[in-house]
């Protein structure tokens, strides 16, 4: 048996998990187009709306979770009580995680610079 | 108190890839609330607003919980409904676990439009607690004015020209309004202050009965500011006086937080773009009144508060 979990539960669906996409036909649709997935906006990539890339330093951090606390976007992630990483696939480019930052260990990248140092690294190899 | 460290390990119930704008305060706001109902069950109901709109775009949906949007008017009526169903359920054994019921409206759906539906549900006495996400402006569907908006605020509906200087009537005190149907707990809070957010939002769910809470939460786009200073900004509206701090549990009103300096308005004012012609030469007379208009009010709330009215030192 599964543990329980009151997350990612299909309240009133039964075992139906049918997933509804975009590109589906009408008669592929589940009734009444209900949603049984939830929290499904996570296959919805907004990473490509950010201009400048929030770029974490690991010596500096502290661990503090400040950022993680006021992402907008739950794209701070953090696992066990420290910082991980950021999921670039959601992340804005707010830039809200650096700025609240007490230790300055979060940069805000423009993606072209990103986008060049990859270039050159790629030229290397 | 917990620590960052302990509620990080909460697991998420709003995720990313909702659409709200980048920095926006709502995204915020409901992830802190969210985050400290922990891991009870969950039903959200939401009026129609930018957090509505922005969450729940078909076929998508950024909830990790039950869900309910019926219109723009009645998240009040709604989630009092779904409550009423849930307690009759229970009673007959058809559910056994436990349940909590959170709105969240804007201040559109909140202040103006939802405020006859949600006075009823807190009449009723239900179990729910109503988060009010204030912006201070009908930002969904362009910045228009509402009854939350700050007088003096530019907006598409009150805009500054060269004889109204933008919006011309002072500000609803909603926190108050709801304070007065005696419900066991109303609060005013701002995302600057993660902790008192947290504070209030764990004893709006632990109560018995109907609790709300009044959220400031800016928007970067209508009060036209630098996105990333969100949480500077919203401290800014505390530390003078525009936004206080408090609470009321039982009809007993308590100061949470006292500045221990006079900051003058205009340095909440000055960074946002809403504000602007109210610095031009010859408009020093409506910043005047806006101080004044913020001072009255503060001296009234600690006169409610049981504390001595005066204004902090400069």
């Amino acid at each position: 048996m599964t543990p329980y979990n009151p997350f990612n539960r299909n309240f009133g669906s039964g075992t139906r998990t049918k997933a509804v996409r975009p590109d589906m036909k009408w008669h592929e649709m589940t009734r009444a187009g209900n949603i049984y997935e939830p929290g499904n906006a996570n296959t919805y990539e907004t990473g490509d709306w950010r201009s400048i890339r929030p770029v974490w330093n690991k010596e500096r951090c502290i661990n503090c979770l400040l950022c993680w606390r006021y992402c907008p976007d739950a794209s701070v992630i953090a696992k066990e009580g420290k910082f991980e990483t950021f999921d670039y696939k959601h992340c804005k480019g707010c830039g809200i995680c650096a700025k609240v930052c007490p230790v300055n260990a979060i940069d805000m990248v423009p993606e072209e610079e990103i986008e060049k140092v990859k270039e050159a690294n790629k030229d290397e190899n | 108190m917990a620590t960052l460290k302990e509620l990080s390990r909460v697991e998420e119930r709003f995720v990313g890839g909702h659409r709200l704008c980048a920095g926006c305060g709502h995204g915020i706001a409901v992830r802190m609330i969210l985050n400290a109902a922990e891991n009870s069950n969950v039903v959200v109901g939401c009026a129609t607003g930018c957090l509505e709109v922005a969450s729940t775009i078909y076929p998508y949906t950024a909830w990790r919980c039950s869900f309910i949007h019926n219109a723009f008017e009645n998240a009040g009526a709604t989630i009092s409904g779904v409550e009423a169903a849930y307690r009759a359920l229970k009673k007959k054994g058809k559910i056994n676990e436990d349940f909590k019921f959170i709105a969240f409206g804007g201040d559109g759906g909140t202040y103006d439009i939802g405020l006859q539906s949600l006075s009823g549900a807190m009449e009723r006495g239900h179990n729910i607690v109503y988060v009010c996400l204030d912006n201070e402006a009908y930002m969904n569907t362009g910045i228009q004015r509402s009854s939350a908006t700050p007088t003096g605020a530019d907006t598409t509906t009150s805009p500054a020209g060269k004889v109204i200087p933008g919006k011309q009537q002072p500000r609803k005190d909603l926190t108050a309004i709801m304070a007065a149907h005696n419900i066991p707990y109303a609060a005013q809070t701002a995302i600057s202050n993660w902790q008192d957010v947290h504070k209030k939002a764990k004893k709006a769910l632990e109560v018995e009965g109907p609790a709300f809470i009044n959220v400031l939460s800016p928007c970067p786009r209508g009060w036209r500011y630098n996105t990333p200073d969100i949480v500077e900004i919203t401290k800014l509206a505390v530390e003078t006086r525009f936004w206080p701090l408090f609470e009321v549990e039982n009809g007993k009103w308590k100061l949470n937080y006292k500045p221990k300096k006079y900051v003058p308005i205009e340095e909440f004012l000055k960074p946002q773009g809403r504000f602007r012609h109210l610095f031009k030469p010859g408009n020093e007379h409506l910043i005047k009144a806006i101080q004044e208009e913020v001072d009255n009010r503060w001296l009234a709330l600690l006169e409610r508060c049981g504390e001595t009215p005066e204004l902090p030192p400069r």
